[in-house]
Protein backbone atom coordinates (compact mmCIF):
# COMPACT_ATOMS: atom_id res chain seq x y z
CA UNK A 1 0.00 0.00 0.00
CA UNK A 2 1.47 3.33 -1.08
CA UNK A 3 0.83 6.31 0.98
CA UNK A 4 -1.18 8.23 -1.84
CA UNK A 5 -3.50 5.23 -1.40
CA UNK A 6 -3.46 5.66 2.73
CA UNK A 7 -4.42 8.95 2.59
CA UNK A 8 -7.10 9.19 0.09
CA UNK A 9 -9.04 7.19 2.52
CA UNK A 10 -11.23 9.87 4.40
CA UNK A 11 -11.12 7.97 7.73
CA UNK A 12 -7.29 8.11 7.94
CA UNK A 13 -7.38 12.12 7.62
CA UNK A 14 -9.11 11.90 10.58
CA UNK A 15 -6.45 9.68 12.59
CA UNK A 16 -4.14 12.18 11.33
CA UNK A 17 -5.84 14.60 13.27
CA UNK A 18 -6.80 13.00 16.17
CA UNK A 19 -3.70 11.34 16.82
CA UNK A 20 -1.49 14.72 16.42
CA UNK A 21 -3.92 16.09 19.20
CA UNK A 22 -2.62 13.00 20.71
CA UNK A 23 0.71 13.17 20.57
CA UNK A 24 0.55 17.05 21.29
CA UNK A 25 -1.65 16.87 24.39
CA UNK A 26 0.35 13.63 25.49
CA UNK A 27 4.06 15.85 25.14
CA UNK A 28 2.72 18.54 26.82
CA UNK A 29 1.54 16.19 30.26
CA UNK A 30 5.45 15.65 30.56
CA UNK A 31 6.89 18.64 29.71
CA UNK A 32 3.96 21.49 31.35
CA UNK A 33 5.43 23.68 34.33
CA UNK A 34 2.35 23.81 35.52
CA UNK A 35 1.09 20.89 37.88
CA UNK A 36 -2.95 21.74 37.09
CA UNK A 37 -2.15 22.14 33.43
CA UNK A 38 -0.76 18.51 32.76
CA UNK A 39 -3.43 17.16 34.36
CA UNK A 40 -6.35 19.16 31.99
CA UNK A 41 -3.74 17.99 28.99
CA UNK A 42 -4.26 14.12 30.41
CA UNK A 43 -7.65 15.12 29.59
CA UNK A 44 -7.10 16.00 25.77
CA UNK A 45 -5.17 12.70 25.22
CA UNK A 46 -7.19 10.84 26.89
CA UNK A 47 -10.28 12.05 24.71
CA UNK A 48 -8.09 12.10 21.50
CA UNK A 49 -7.94 8.04 22.34
CA UNK A 50 -11.45 7.92 23.08
CA UNK A 51 -11.96 9.49 19.34
CA UNK A 52 -9.07 6.43 17.95
CA UNK A 53 -10.89 3.81 19.93
CA UNK A 54 -14.17 4.68 17.97
CA UNK A 55 -12.28 5.11 14.68
CA UNK A 56 -11.33 0.88 15.37
CA UNK A 57 -15.29 0.85 16.24
CA UNK A 58 -14.86 -0.08 19.93
CA UNK A 59 -17.31 1.77 21.24
CA UNK A 60 -18.03 0.76 24.74
CA UNK A 61 -14.08 1.05 25.36
CA UNK A 62 -14.26 4.26 24.16
CA UNK A 63 -17.52 5.49 26.20
CA UNK A 64 -16.01 3.62 29.36
CA UNK A 65 -12.63 5.76 28.78
CA UNK A 66 -14.67 8.68 28.80
CA UNK A 67 -16.74 8.03 32.43
CA UNK A 68 -13.24 6.52 33.84
CA UNK A 69 -10.71 8.30 32.75
CA UNK A 70 -12.12 12.12 32.08
CA UNK A 71 -14.98 11.49 34.59
CA UNK A 72 -13.14 9.86 37.39
CA UNK A 73 -9.29 9.44 37.52
CA UNK A 74 -8.55 12.92 36.54
CA UNK A 75 -10.81 14.63 38.97
CA UNK A 76 -9.43 12.74 41.15
CA UNK A 77 -5.70 13.84 40.26
CA UNK A 78 -6.66 17.47 40.24
CA UNK A 79 -7.80 16.80 44.02
CA UNK A 80 -4.34 15.53 44.39
CA UNK A 81 -3.04 18.65 43.23
CA UNK A 82 -5.06 20.73 45.27
CA UNK A 83 -4.04 19.07 47.99
CA UNK A 84 -0.06 19.27 47.45
CA UNK A 85 0.42 22.11 46.05
CA UNK A 86 3.17 23.77 47.67
CA UNK A 87 1.81 26.10 50.26
CA UNK A 88 4.24 29.48 48.49
CA UNK A 89 2.16 28.59 45.43
CA UNK A 90 5.02 27.91 43.31
CA UNK A 91 5.34 24.93 41.79
CA UNK A 92 9.22 24.01 41.86
CA UNK A 93 11.45 21.14 41.42
CA UNK A 94 8.98 19.25 39.31
CA UNK A 95 11.11 18.51 36.85
CA UNK A 96 14.85 16.92 37.21
CA UNK A 97 17.91 18.85 36.30
CA UNK A 98 18.84 16.29 33.88
CA UNK A 99 17.06 15.40 30.93
CA UNK A 100 18.94 14.66 28.69
CA UNK A 101 19.41 11.21 28.97
CA UNK A 102 15.65 10.32 29.65
CA UNK A 103 14.96 11.67 26.69
CA UNK A 104 17.69 9.02 24.87
CA UNK A 105 15.94 6.58 26.68
CA UNK A 106 12.44 7.70 25.94
CA UNK A 107 13.48 7.90 22.02
CA UNK A 108 15.65 4.37 22.08
CA UNK A 109 12.47 2.77 23.69
CA UNK A 110 10.57 4.35 20.87
CA UNK A 111 12.47 3.55 17.76
CA UNK A 112 12.51 0.44 18.90
CA UNK A 113 9.31 -0.50 19.31
CA UNK A 114 8.33 1.41 16.21
CA UNK A 115 11.10 -0.77 14.36
CA UNK A 116 9.90 -4.18 15.92
CA UNK A 117 6.24 -3.70 14.67
CA UNK A 118 6.58 -2.50 11.19
CA UNK A 119 9.19 -5.30 10.60
CA UNK A 120 6.65 -7.95 12.31
CA UNK A 121 3.22 -6.24 10.65
CA UNK A 122 4.34 -4.29 7.57
CA UNK A 123 1.03 -2.94 6.14
CA UNK A 124 -1.20 -5.17 7.34
CA UNK A 125 -4.15 -3.91 7.65
CA UNK A 126 -6.82 -3.15 10.48
CA UNK A 127 -10.68 -4.99 9.72
CA UNK A 128 -12.95 -2.42 9.47
CA UNK A 129 -16.83 -3.86 9.80
CA UNK A 130 -18.07 -0.54 9.62
CA UNK A 131 -20.36 -1.49 12.74
CA UNK A 132 -19.53 -1.02 16.27
CA UNK A 133 -18.23 -4.09 18.40
CA UNK A 134 -21.88 -4.69 20.20
CA UNK A 135 -21.71 -3.86 23.49
CA UNK A 136 -23.92 -7.47 23.98
CA UNK A 137 -20.54 -9.28 22.63
CA UNK A 138 -18.60 -7.83 25.01
CA UNK A 139 -20.73 -8.32 28.23
CA UNK A 140 -21.21 -12.34 27.34
CA UNK A 141 -17.54 -12.40 27.36
CA UNK A 142 -16.94 -10.58 30.66
CA UNK A 143 -19.87 -12.84 32.08
CA UNK A 144 -19.00 -16.07 30.29
CA UNK A 145 -15.55 -16.59 29.27
CA UNK A 146 -13.74 -14.21 31.16
CA UNK A 147 -16.06 -14.12 34.66
CA UNK A 148 -12.97 -15.21 37.09
CA UNK A 149 -10.97 -12.31 35.82
CA UNK A 150 -13.75 -10.39 36.43
CA UNK A 151 -14.50 -11.39 39.43
CA UNK A 152 -10.73 -10.98 40.68
CA UNK A 153 -10.48 -7.46 39.02
CA UNK A 154 -13.80 -6.99 40.88
CA UNK A 155 -11.86 -7.78 44.21
CA UNK A 156 -8.88 -5.57 43.33
CA UNK A 157 -11.32 -2.49 42.92
CA UNK A 158 -12.53 -3.57 46.32
CA UNK A 159 -8.94 -4.26 48.03
CA UNK A 160 -8.41 -0.66 46.44
CA UNK A 161 -10.96 1.09 47.69
CA UNK A 162 -10.40 -0.41 51.21
CA UNK A 163 -6.69 0.10 51.42
CA UNK A 164 -7.38 3.99 49.63
CA UNK A 165 -9.79 4.51 52.80
CA UNK A 166 -7.12 2.94 55.20
CA UNK A 167 -3.94 4.73 54.11
CA UNK A 168 -5.67 8.11 53.77
CA UNK A 169 -7.16 8.04 57.20
CA UNK A 170 -5.80 10.11 59.59
CA UNK A 171 -4.31 8.70 62.66
CA UNK A 172 -6.19 10.01 65.77
CA UNK A 173 -3.79 11.53 68.29
CA UNK A 174 -4.21 9.60 72.26
CA UNK A 175 -6.25 12.45 73.35
CA UNK A 176 -8.29 11.99 70.36
CA UNK A 177 -9.32 8.80 70.71
CA UNK A 178 -9.71 8.76 74.71
CA UNK A 179 -11.89 11.94 73.72
CA UNK A 180 -14.19 9.77 71.30
CA UNK A 181 -13.89 6.81 73.54
CA UNK A 182 -15.51 8.81 75.88
CA UNK A 183 -18.94 10.00 74.09
CA UNK B 1 -6.72 1.82 7.93
CA UNK B 2 -3.38 0.20 8.31
CA UNK B 3 -2.56 -1.83 12.15
CA UNK B 4 0.78 0.28 12.22
CA UNK B 5 -0.26 3.76 12.42
CA UNK B 6 -1.61 2.61 15.62
CA UNK B 7 0.72 0.72 17.45
CA UNK B 8 3.10 3.34 16.66
CA UNK B 9 1.03 5.93 18.09
CA UNK B 10 0.91 3.62 20.90
CA UNK B 11 4.93 3.27 20.85
CA UNK B 12 5.01 7.16 20.40
CA UNK B 13 2.50 8.13 23.65
CA UNK B 14 4.35 4.97 25.30
CA UNK B 15 7.93 6.77 25.17
CA UNK B 16 6.53 10.01 26.25
CA UNK B 17 4.98 8.16 29.64
CA UNK B 18 8.87 6.73 30.28
CA UNK B 19 10.42 10.29 29.53
CA UNK B 20 7.75 11.80 32.27
CA UNK B 21 8.12 8.77 34.66
CA UNK B 22 12.15 9.26 34.26
CA UNK B 23 12.02 13.57 33.79
CA UNK B 24 9.27 14.00 36.24
CA UNK B 25 10.08 15.07 40.18
CA UNK B 26 6.44 15.53 41.83
CA UNK B 27 5.04 12.59 42.48
CA UNK B 28 1.30 13.61 41.30
CA UNK B 29 2.95 14.18 37.55
CA UNK B 30 4.72 10.90 38.00
CA UNK B 31 1.80 9.33 38.43
CA UNK B 32 0.19 11.16 35.31
CA UNK B 33 2.82 9.46 33.27
CA UNK B 34 2.01 6.45 34.42
CA UNK B 35 -1.34 6.64 33.00
CA UNK B 36 -0.32 8.35 29.62
CA UNK B 37 1.54 4.45 29.46
CA UNK B 38 -1.85 2.67 30.04
CA UNK B 39 -3.65 4.74 27.60
CA UNK B 40 -0.64 3.65 25.01
CA UNK B 41 -1.38 -0.05 26.40
CA UNK B 42 -5.10 0.18 25.57
CA UNK B 43 -4.69 1.69 22.31
CA UNK B 44 -3.03 -1.28 20.99
CA UNK B 45 -5.26 -3.76 22.38
CA UNK B 46 -8.04 -2.52 20.92
CA UNK B 47 -6.14 -1.82 17.43
CA UNK B 48 -4.72 -5.50 17.67
CA UNK B 49 -8.38 -6.53 18.62
CA UNK B 50 -9.55 -4.88 15.27
CA UNK B 51 -6.37 -6.77 13.56
CA UNK B 52 -7.37 -10.38 14.63
CA UNK B 53 -11.26 -10.07 14.84
CA UNK B 54 -11.81 -12.68 17.66
CA UNK B 55 -14.92 -13.73 18.51
CA UNK B 56 -15.17 -12.65 22.10
CA UNK B 57 -14.10 -8.75 21.46
CA UNK B 58 -11.09 -10.49 24.03
CA UNK B 59 -8.72 -6.99 22.87
CA UNK B 60 -11.30 -4.63 24.28
CA UNK B 61 -12.02 -7.01 27.36
CA UNK B 62 -8.83 -6.68 28.02
CA UNK B 63 -8.69 -2.98 27.60
CA UNK B 64 -11.42 -3.06 30.46
CA UNK B 65 -9.51 -4.77 32.74
CA UNK B 66 -6.61 -2.12 32.22
CA UNK B 67 -8.96 0.33 32.80
CA UNK B 68 -10.48 -0.94 35.96
CA UNK B 69 -6.93 -1.88 37.11
CA UNK B 70 -5.61 1.88 36.42
CA UNK B 71 -8.59 3.21 38.67
CA UNK B 72 -7.43 0.83 41.24
CA UNK B 73 -4.04 2.25 40.78
CA UNK B 74 -4.88 5.60 40.56
CA UNK B 75 -6.99 5.65 44.47
CA UNK B 76 -4.38 3.93 46.10
CA UNK B 77 -1.85 6.03 44.36
CA UNK B 78 -3.41 9.13 45.63
CA UNK B 79 -3.78 7.91 48.98
CA UNK B 80 -0.04 7.50 49.48
CA UNK B 81 1.02 10.50 48.02
CA UNK B 82 -2.00 12.13 50.89
CA UNK B 83 -0.13 10.17 53.23
CA UNK B 84 3.75 10.93 52.30
CA UNK B 85 2.16 15.04 51.53
CA UNK B 86 0.82 14.96 55.53
CA UNK B 87 4.06 13.43 56.60
CA UNK B 88 6.45 15.10 54.87
CA UNK B 89 5.27 18.61 54.09
CA UNK B 90 6.41 17.84 50.22
CA UNK B 91 5.40 15.83 47.13
CA UNK B 92 8.87 15.96 45.36
CA UNK B 93 10.50 12.37 45.43
CA UNK B 94 13.91 13.51 46.10
CA UNK B 95 12.59 14.52 49.49
CA UNK B 96 11.86 10.94 50.05
CA UNK B 97 15.17 9.28 50.52
CA UNK B 98 14.39 7.46 54.03
CA UNK B 99 14.88 3.79 52.66
CA UNK B 100 18.03 4.58 50.43
CA UNK B 101 20.70 3.47 51.61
Amino acid sequence: MTFADWISQPVNWAFIVIGGAVLIAGFRVVTAKNVVHAALYLVGALAGTAGLFLLLSAEFVAWVLVLVYIGAVVVLFLFGIMITRAPTGLDEGLDADHKVLPAILAAGVFLMMAWATIDAFGTALVVSTGSPTSTELIGESLLGRFVIPFEVVSFVLLAALIGGITIARRDLTPAEEEERAAV
Amino acid sequence: MVLNQFLILGAAIFAMGVYGLLVRRNIVLILLSVELMLTAVNINLVAFESYLVTPEAIGQVFAIFVITVAAAEVGIGLAIVLMIFRNRKSANVDDLSLMRW
